[in-house]
């Protein structure tokens, strides 16, 4: 054995007793490993995705008829002004829903990634996103309690004199409850990337005479740009996808593209090629958002 | 040299902070004053009481949902591991053709929307004519927990030291043997910190669950959906704090599982 020199070790065996079985082995090897999650995948991920492509692309397709022809029907009955409205409203809360948590995030995970105490600073970060371990059906069914009209919210404001607010069933309940939803997703990266900033350099531009406003313009943002980008990619993404807030904090007049499509399959509508065109979709518009992540964005925080 | 403003006892980044702390924990503790309230509507507290969680634990269809959510999430869960870890080890050792559409579609279910991967499942299963049951849950949740599962044991063999199974090799130990005694003691707290993520993943899944149910199961995620749909209902308060503590304990023992193979690893 000692004549093998180790080569790139994770790549390659020892190549010594090079027998039959040895080569049998190195070739099952890699199969024994892959196989059984690649073939899990493949039936219960790649395959349902082509075939609600094929279901997209039958116009009118329902459970249980004769499918007809193909056709793109499915992706012509999407313009029409109510869906176009639906998918114009998903985009809006996501927007809204990235906008605020970013401006939120930002000064959180700034304050716990560089100017906390050093060894708080871990158990601050779990502590901020312990709350997205628990179930997001209770933490939306939270934001019931407190913004129905006799809720938490309104009792406080009474209690100030101030006006009460009837914001659930609005968008407001919406933007409130995404924002709590995915705030912590932000802060998680935000914070990775915060961390990894030369603090060196705002040393040197504050000797250098500019003020923290410029420093934070100048060396913080951009260097940090990846983070950003990878952290509203992030939420946008989870919150255009969302179905429980807008379902339980949104209200009947805030019909989102994934209440649409649940509607589609589980509702009364039972259509089934509409339903699968409406999630070929957003498939297509989240992996169009994926690939500019990966494109431009910051590899390393993009995926933890 | 003076310092510049980051090291500030008081700024109005750590107001912020402490605010938002406010915001993510104070619906609940909103949850928790209602679940000892006993009250019923009011939000004005009315005396302390335990009927909520009384009437929690009489309630059978709770229970019931709670069992099959349990199964769900250990088989899912038990399946998931053995596949994620053998994927990522299988991922990190060799190199073959088409590896990067491979790595590609285990990451799919981390980022494509819930919707889509229950609407793609439910149209697969119907078009094999499956008969809906707990089982065809479990079998769509290993989707997602395997990835992520995945995710977690992979960041962990990045960070390991290659020589270690190399020379258990050297030393005479057959892959399966390097693989079982060195590599597994290894990757162990990242497969459980993994399991828990994906188990909590797996109990909080609404949309996966109601599109594969098919009225052959009921897990907790749908029950409660169908419930708090309706309105306010005191005994769910109860519920949110038993299931929030629960989750917590599970949070922390992953963030401290990590944290310790975190510092372990660096002492090598």
């Amino acid at each position: 054995m000692s004549t093998t020199t180790p080569t790139s070790p994770l790549t390659e065996q020892p190549k010594f007793r090079s027998s039959w079985t040895q080569k049998l082995s190195r070739l099952v090897q890699p199969f024994v490993l892959l196989a059984p999650a690649g073939v899990w995948l493949l039936l219960l991920l790649v395959l349902p995705a082509l075939l609600i492509l094929e279901l997209s692309l039958i116009p009118g397709f329902r459970l249980g008829q004769a499918a007809g022809a193909y056709g793109l029907g499915n992706y012509f009955d999407i313009f029409q002004f109510t869906y176009l409205q639906v998918i114009g409203r998903s985009i809006y809360f996501a927007l809204g829903a990235t906008t605020l948590c970013l401006l939120l995030g930002f000064p959180v995970a700034y304050w716990i990634a560089l100017m906390a105490p050093k060894h708080w600073r871990n158990l601050l970060l779990v502590a901020f996103i312990l709350p997205l371990w628990t179930s997001s059906l209770l933490r939306a069914y939270a934001w019931i309690t407190i913004l129905r009209p006799s809720g938490v919210l309104n009792s406080m404001l009474a209690a100030l004199h101030l006006p009460t607010q009837n914001w659930l069933n609005q968008s407001p309940a919406v933007f409130i409850g995404m924002a709590y939803s995915f705030l912590p997703y932000m802060v998680l990266i935000l914070y990775a990337s915060l961390e990894k900033l030369d603090t060196r350099l705002l040393e040197a531009a504050a000797d250098l005479g500019a003020t923290p406003q410029q420093s934070f313009w100048k060396i913080t943002v951009p260097q940090t740009l990846p983070g950003i980008a990878a952290g509203c990619l992030l939420v946008f993404i989870t919150s255009v996808g969302d179905f429980v807030v807008p379902e339980l904090l949104g209200g009947a007049s805030s019909m989102t593209m994934s209440r649409l499509i649940y509607n589609q399959f589980l509702g009364a509508t039972r259509n089934w090629g509409f339903g699968s065109a409406l999630s070929m979709i957003m498939i297509l518009a989240v992996s169009l958002a994926i690939a500019l992540l990966l494109r431009y964005g910051d590899r390393n925080s993009s995926l933890s | 040299m003076s310092q510049p403003a980051l090291t500030k006892r008081t700024s109005w980044q750590m107001i912020v902070t402490l605010l938002l702390f406010g915001f993510m924990y104070f619906p609940i503790l909103v949850l928790a004053f209602y679940s000892f309230n006993a009250s019923r509507y009011s939000s004005r507290w009315e005396g302390f009481s335990l009927r909520w969680y009384e009437s929690l634990l009489n309630d059978s269809r709770i229970l019931s949902s709670l069992q099959d959510s349990l199964f769900v999430a250990f088989c899912a869960v038990g399946v998931s591991a053995i596949l994620g870890t053998m994927m990522a080890v299988g991922l990190a050792k060799y190199r073959f053709f088409g590896k990067g559409v491979y790595r590609g579609v285990s990451y799919l279910p981390l980022i494509i929307p819930d919707i889509a991967i229950a609407v793609a499942t439910l149209v697969f299963l119907a078009t094999l004519g499956v008969r809906l049951n707990i089982w065809t849950i479990v079998a769509a949740h290993v989707v997602f927990c395997l990835a992520y599962i995945a995710v977690v044991v992979s960041s962990r063999l990045a960070n390991l030291n290659p020589h270690l199974e190399e020379a258990a090799l050297d030393l005479g130990a057959t892959p399966l043997q390097a693989f079982i005694k060195v590599l597994l003691p290894e990757l162990m707290p990242a497969i459980v910190s993994g399991c828990l993520l994906a188990f909590v993943l797996s109990m909080d899944d609404l949309l996966i669950a109601s599109f594969t149910a098919g009225g052959g199961a009921n897990t907790l995620p749908m029950e409660i959906f169908s419930r708090v749909r309706t309105g306010v209902k005191p005994d769910i308060n109860a519920l949110s704090v038993v299931l929030i503590l629960f989750s917590g304990a599970l949070a922390f023992l992953a963030e401290y599982l990590r944290y310790r193979s975190d510092r372990r690893q660096f002492r090598q």
